[in-house]
């Protein structure tokens, strides 16, 4: 095992499936599904996708650069310039999860009992109780912003705090403060040190988190892997994949929900 | 202390199954910080040592400059590095953005500066007692560099081992040009960062000691080997 | 073989930081003997032989060796007042000057260790030269400095640190040195030093040869007041 073992490590490159590069977001990384999906598609579409997991700023800017074959990210906005820019022929909607307001046990600006997701921030915002957002122009901040600014209250103040961060680091820093923040379902479900926090508000449609899939223009350059990032579209968008998203479970909990046009 | 607890049985876990992917990103680690280090060894021990033996104008605008660098964010090397080999960047033909090869680069630029630094420190003071001696044989100054270098060569181990010791800490830089890729790039240190971002801290935490302990081998084996080759050899 | 000898000196100046250590200093070396160099401390005769040598380049006036200079520093070398040790074996500093030059492993290894039983080093030939006695070291030094076969050795108070002894072995060393042809370029306050060896005695006063000539004449009758005073042992300032 150990040869085998520095035998992959010399030769990482040495296996016969075709390579291809997608950048996704750390909260797909880390709500594990790509643990699931990557096997299936290696057996199934002999394809070797490798992620590179970084925000969602960060995935677009290197599909921008044509460093990586595809990118799968979850900011509507942002993915339809970079089409309109031309980095991408078009845009897939693969599959939604949703986000969830998390924040201490004991609940201090009462979200449990708001009735929408701008009530729940409103509250927050009234409340002047700590809320760390992400801050790094990721989708999930781009979806805070977009939540703060139908509240018509400016995120602004003493408790508002931009942590520049993952969702991992930013969820670490909520626990260590004790405060409130927005969080992707899944990587709050597959997040290990929950101490003290709870899940407070769920479950408003203004909450649901669109990924899409977006093959990069292989005219950007010669290295770009066309054909595979168009074959692992069409596997992305199978009965197969649908199933495998659908019935991925985490804690029991259904984290995404299939929903590409085929 | 529970999740130092638990990180200590996790790393006691991952070693005593000898856990295949621990293995594999160990290798790597060491792969491309060795690399990094022989690189950087290459370079900034003779360039310590020219800096020792040789005045000149800007020697000490160079010996600043130097010290300087060995401030620089790793973050910052990365990002620079990635502008370059990225595909759209001057060196895009190459295609070695999110290649061990990418990583070793980096870590060349960041630990360069350092073991050079350290060199020339040791190498100044060693000079200063030889300078009469070599001037009155009238050695080359290869030939007096070359001197400095094998006599200073536990100070030299020094400057690797701390160079070896920021490169295989090191997450910033190999993240971005490097990418984490499971199976491709990942390594110990960005392998943790991902286990903390997800808040799996005692799997970190195992990781984390790994790598220190991987540290500490290296550097008693480095001094093992001085030891014992410090007679006999002329 | 065209000999680097003679040494001329003319006006020879050698300044630190705009102080003047030693000079004007006019002075011919001839191709053969003894030459001491005497005087009070601070007179320098340090300075004078590392500026002959060209440890330090002069202020003003000219050292000419009668070759291109770098032909020249080829066939010197140098044993200074505090002997220098490479940080390596015995073996390894007596072979150094040697592989400098370009003589293989080999050959540098036979000549050490000739050189070495010369010198009664052989039994420290395998020991880290720093942690030599004083004798040792200083044996080592001069061992290290003729295994070239210099034309020319400079010697700066070789014997300061040592006993009678290890003086009387190091000075044997010198005198077969000059015996078999080497020219010996000396300084010492050792004056009994001086008479047993010297052949030729530059007396040197506040950076500048006060009186020269044959030893045998200086130490009968100094021709000067300072030179007299100073063989009597009075201080001389």
């Amino acid at each position: 095992m150990l040869l085998r073992a520095l035998l992959l490590c010399l030769l990482p490159l040495a296996a016969a499936a075709e390579t291809m590069r997608m950048a996704v977001t750390t909260s797909f990384e880390n709500s594990g599904l790509s643990e699931v999906l990557l096997p299936a598609i290696a057996a199934e579409t002999d394809l070797d996708v490798e992620l590179v997991v970084v925000g969602t700023g960060q995935a677009l800017r290197l599909g921008e650069a044509g460093d990586v074959d595809a990118v799968l990210v979850h900011a509507r906005t942002a993915e339809e310039a970079f089409v309109a820019a031309g980095h991408a022929p078009h845009r897939r909607e693969i599959m939604y999860n949703d986000f969830v307001l998390v924040g201490p046990a004991d609940d201090p600006a009462g979200l449990a009992e708001a009735t929408s997701a701008t009530e729940a921030l409103a509250r927050i915002a009234a409340a002047e109780v700590p809320f760390v957002s992400r801050g790094d122009d990721s989708g999930t901040h781009k979806a805070e912003l977009a939540l703060w600014e139908a509240t018509g209250l400016p995120p602004e103040g003493e408790w508002y705090r931009p942590v520049g961060a993952g969702m991992g680091a930013a969820l670490n820093t909520a626990v260590g403060m004790g405060a409130y923040v927005l969080s992707d379902r899944a990587s709050w479900l597959a997040f290990g040190n929950t101490e003290g926090m709870a899940l407070l508000f769920q479950g408003d449609p203004a909450l649901f988190n669109q990924y899409a899939y977006l093959p990069v223009d292989p005219g950007k350059n010669d290295d770009i892997a066309g054909d595979a990032a168009a074959r692992l579209e069409d596997w992305l968008v199978s009965e197969r994949a649908q199933s495998l998203i659908d019935g991925y479970r985490v804690s029991g909990e259904q984290l995404f929900t299939f929903n590409a046009t085929r | 202390m529970g999740d130092l607890l638990a990180g200590l049985g996790e790393a006691l876990r991952l070693i005593v199954t000898l856990d295949a992917e621990l293995i594999e990103i160990t290798l790597r680690s060491l792969r491309v910080t060795l690399t990094a280090l022989v690189i950087a060894c290459v370079i900034g021990l003779p360039l310590g040592g020219w800096l020792a033996v040789r005045r000149f104008r800007l020697r000490r605008a160079v010996i600043a400059t130097l010290n300087a660098l060995i401030g620089l964010p790793p973050v910052v090397v990365g990002l620079v590095v990635y502008l370059l080999l990225s595909r759209s960047g001057p060196f895009g033909v190459l295609n070695l953005l999110f290649t061990p090869t990418a990583m070793i680069i980096a870590q060349v630029v960041i630990i360069t500066p350092l073991v050079a630094s350290i060199a020339h420190q040791a190498m100044r003071d060693l000079w200063s007692e030889y300078h009469d001696l070599l001037i009155s044989m009238n050695a080359t100054r290869g030939q007096r560099i070359l001197t400095l270098l094998v006599d200073g060569r536990r100070a030299l181990l020094t400057a690797a081992l701390a160079g070896f010791g920021r490169a295989i800490g090191e997450v910033g830089a190999i993240m971005i040009v490097g990418g984490n890729i499971d199976g491709a790039t990942r390594v110990l240190t960005t392998a943790i960062a991902l286990e903390t971002g997800r808040g799996q801290f005692a799997l970190a935490v195992g990781l984390g000691l790994i790598l220190i302990g991987l540290a500490l081998v290296v550097s008693w084996a480095s001094h093992w080997v001085l030891r014992t080759e410090r007679q006999g050899t002329w | 073989m065209v000999a680097a000898l003679p040494l001329t000196l003319r006006g020879a100046t050698l300044r630190r930081r705009g102080r003047r250590l030693v000079g004007p200093v006019d002075l011919t070396l001839g191709p053969c003997g003894v030459t001491v160099a005497i005087g009070p401390n601070g007179s320098g005769k340090t300075s004078l032989l590392r500026m002959m040598h060209g440890l330090q380049r002069v202020a003003e006036g000219a050292v000419d060796w009668s070759l291109p200079e770098a032909e020249a520093r080829q066939r010197q070398a140098y044993v200074f007042q505090h002997p220098i040790a490479l940080r390596r074996s015995v073996l390894a500093n007596l072979a150094y000057p040697l592989r400098l030059r370009g003589v293989t492993r080999a050959g540098a290894r036979a000549k050490a260790e000739e050189i070495a039983a010369r010198f009664d080093l052989t039994a420290q030939l395998g020991q880290s030269a720093p942690s030599l006695s004083g004798g040792e070291m200083q044996r080592l030094a001069l061992a290290r400095a003729l295994i070239t076969m210099p034309e020319v050795l400079f010697a700066d108070e070789p014997c300061a640190a040592l006993d009678g002894a290890a003086t009387r072995e190091i000075e044997g060393h010198l005198t077969a040195a000059a015996a078999s042809g080497t020219r010996l370029v000396m300084a010492t306050h050792d004056m009994g030093q001086a008479r047993r060896i010297a052949d030729e005695v530059v007396f040197l006063l506040h950076g500048r040869i006060h009186e020269s000539g044959p030893a045998a004449r200086f130490f009968a009758g100094p021709s000067t007041p300072e030179a007299a005073a100073f063989l009597r042992g009075d201080i001389v300032e």
